[in-house]
Formats: C-alpha cells, structure tokens, sequence
C-alpha cells in the first residue's frame, strides 16, 4: 500500500505544481512507483511542467465519471518510466467531483503506486477539499513573504481538522541574499510561526524557468541549486537524513564592503 | 557582526517588520471563530445552563472581541428563573 501526499499552500503563484512535478521526479529518480495527480479541476498545468501536454487524452474527470479506467487515462513519463500523470480537466463544472470520490480513487492508486502526489489547487473551497480527500500526508508550500505565510497558517488549521496530521513545510524562492541582508523573512521565523517539520527550502533560481519553459522537471538536474533541493526534499520523504543545503552567498556589493572591513 | 544598517537610522530590516506583522496576524486569525462556530458554542453554553436556570433567549448575546493580542468571548445571559429542582442545592 503507497502513501498519497497533497501538495497544498492556500495562497496561488507559490509553487505547488513545481513542487508537485519535481518531488514526484525526485522519488520515480530514486526508483519508487510514483503517480502524480492534478487535482486542479478546470486549471490543467502539471502536464506542462512534465512536457507532457501533447499525450493527454483522458482525464481526472473522465476516470471519475467512468468514462475510461484510471489505467487508460494515465500518460507515462518520457524519461522515468515509473512516473505516470493523470492529467486535470479542463471543464468548468468544478462541482465534477466529490471528496468521496477522490478518495475512491486515490485507494485504488495506492494500491499500485509507492507513492500518490496530489497537485492541490490554490484556495481553500471544494476544489482543495477534493485534493486533500485521500491524502495521507501534507506538503505546505510557502514562498517567504506574509500573505502566503499566513495563508499557509490557515491551510494548516484546515488540513489538522481534516486529521492530516503529518503536515510538512517547503519554503520555496527564498533569497538567501535578502535574509542576509535582514531584508526577507528568515527560514527560522517561517518555521517558528508556523510550527510544523521543515522538509526542505528552495532558494530562488532561474534554471526554474528554463525547466519550466522546456517542460523538464529540476529535480533531474542535481547540479542546479532549486534541482538538489528538490531532489533532497524527495529523499527526506523516504526518511534519508540529508542535511540542509547551504547556498554560497552571491558576490554583492554589501558582501565585498564586509569584506574590504574584515568583518563577518 | 556589526550592523551596518544601524548606522542609516537604526531601523529594523524589513524582515523583521514581516516577522512582527505576522506574529500579530496570526494570533488574530487563530483565534477568529467563524459565525457558525459562535453558534455552536452559544447552543452548547445554553444547554448546560438551561439545566439550573431558565433563560431569557432574546436577550442573549455572545461575541467574540479581539484586541492586538488578546482575544475574549463576551457573553450576557438573562436569567428568568432558576429551575425548582436544583434550587436546594
């Protein structure tokens, strides 16, 4: 029996359908049966991030509705051949599908895959009470900054009355330079407002773009900082005791001054 | 380390102006109750308390006040009578 894992953040733009495809490509890299599902009725976006968009045919939707088996709806991923997608639907009728229903399905994955990712839409109405129906385990994406911090702090008071009480933070677009500076919120200060296990935080990195823009997730790319974060956030999930990355403060102007002073 | 902003007016980063704003955020929003909770909690208190004493329903009212950091239920409950089987006690 695999595990299912939402992947959630309240407040939209934060990430969650990076992270979504990157830790799925993480753990399918680390050899476990993965299958990534879009919970984002309406909204189809992971099949982008995986380049996967010109092999969809069926749905969630339609697996839902009996249209085609789960089976027949799922794409395989072109490079790792244990990672699949079942792709979102583009309808409108958000009202599709009932949390009893997803969890009918997510079961039935379980059964067949280590590992069930569930992209979450943003919000906190039907579409995310779906996506965490069969979830057996969280993921909080949180980009450092208060409007998402805070809307994490209430997707966590959702999902714990959900009784989902294995709920993990990812802090995704940190700057490390801002912290340094004092100009950005610091990962301590996110973990001890929110006060759940850190898995793992992604600083900010432009490779992100070009993944995304090639459709090519970074976790694949070790040698790219957001691409080992990823990837180490998939080992945690394993239960791997990987420490903390530490990224390299850049050249800056404020960095050559402390220098030049001999402080720090 | 020496702080160099120190120097350019001894204000905070504005990290730590986010930190303090969503320390004081949080604890308004965890302790916001939604009005169907009130008046779940408003049935539960009356139900307990219709035991001993009989209650004015019109002139209840109960409310949720919330200060920067402190939050109270304020409650007024009239009393019409206590109930004739708990007044020996």
């Amino acid at each position: 029996m695999g595990k299912a894992i939402v992947i959630t953040s309240g407040k939209g733009g934060v990430g969650k359908t990076t992270t979504t495809a990157n830790i799925g490509a993480g753990l399918a890299a680390l050899g476990k049966q993965v299958a990534l599902v879009d919970a984002d009725i309406g909204l189809r976006n992971l099949d982008l991030f995986m380049g996967l968009e010109n092999r969809v045919v069926y749905h969630l939707v339609d697996v839902i509705e009996g249209r085609a088996s789960w089976r027949k709806a799922i794409i395989r991923d072109k490079r790792l051949d244990n990672l699949v997608l079942l792709p979102s639907a583009q309808v409108r009728d958000k009202d599709a599908v009932t949390p009893e229903q997803m969890k009918q399905l997510i079961t039935e994955l379980k059964q067949e895959f280590d590992f069930v990712i569930l992209d979450c839409p943003a919000g906190i109405e039907r579409g995310f009470r779906n996506a965490i129906a069969g979830a057996d385990q969280a993921l909080v994406v949180v980009n450092p900054e208060v409007s998402s911090v805070r809307d994490a702090d209430r997707v966590i008071g959702l999902l714990e009355a959900e009784e989902i009480s294995d709920v993990n933070l990812v802090i995704n677009r940190l700057k490390p330079n801002m912290v340094k500076r004092g100009e950005m919120l610091a990962i301590k200060d996110i973990v001890d407002l929110l006060a759940i296990r850190l898995i793992g935080v992604v600083p900010e990195d432009e490779k992100i773009v070009i993944s995304s823009n090639r459709g090519e997730p970074i976790a694949l790319n070790q040698t790219t900082k957001a691409g080992l974060a990823f990837y180490n956030i998939s080992r945690r999930l394993l239960g791997e005791e990987v420490p903390f990355e530490e990224w390299q403060d850049d050249d800056t102007f404020f960095s050559r001054l402390k220098k030049l002073f001999g402080i720090d | 380390m020496f702080d160099f902003r120190r120097l350019w007016g001894g204000r905070l980063g504005s990290g730590d102006k986010a930190k303090e704003r969503l320390q004081l955020i949080l604890i308004h929003d965890r302790s916001s109750l939604s009005p169907e909770l009130l008046d779940l909690i408003k049935q539960r208190i009356l139900d307990v308390l219709n035991e001993f004493v009989e209650i004015e329903e019109r002139g209840l009212a109960i409310e949720l006040e919330q200060n920067d950091n402190t939050s109270a239920l304020i409650t007024s409950i009239p009393i019409k009578a206590v109930r004739r089987n708990v007044r020996a006690l």
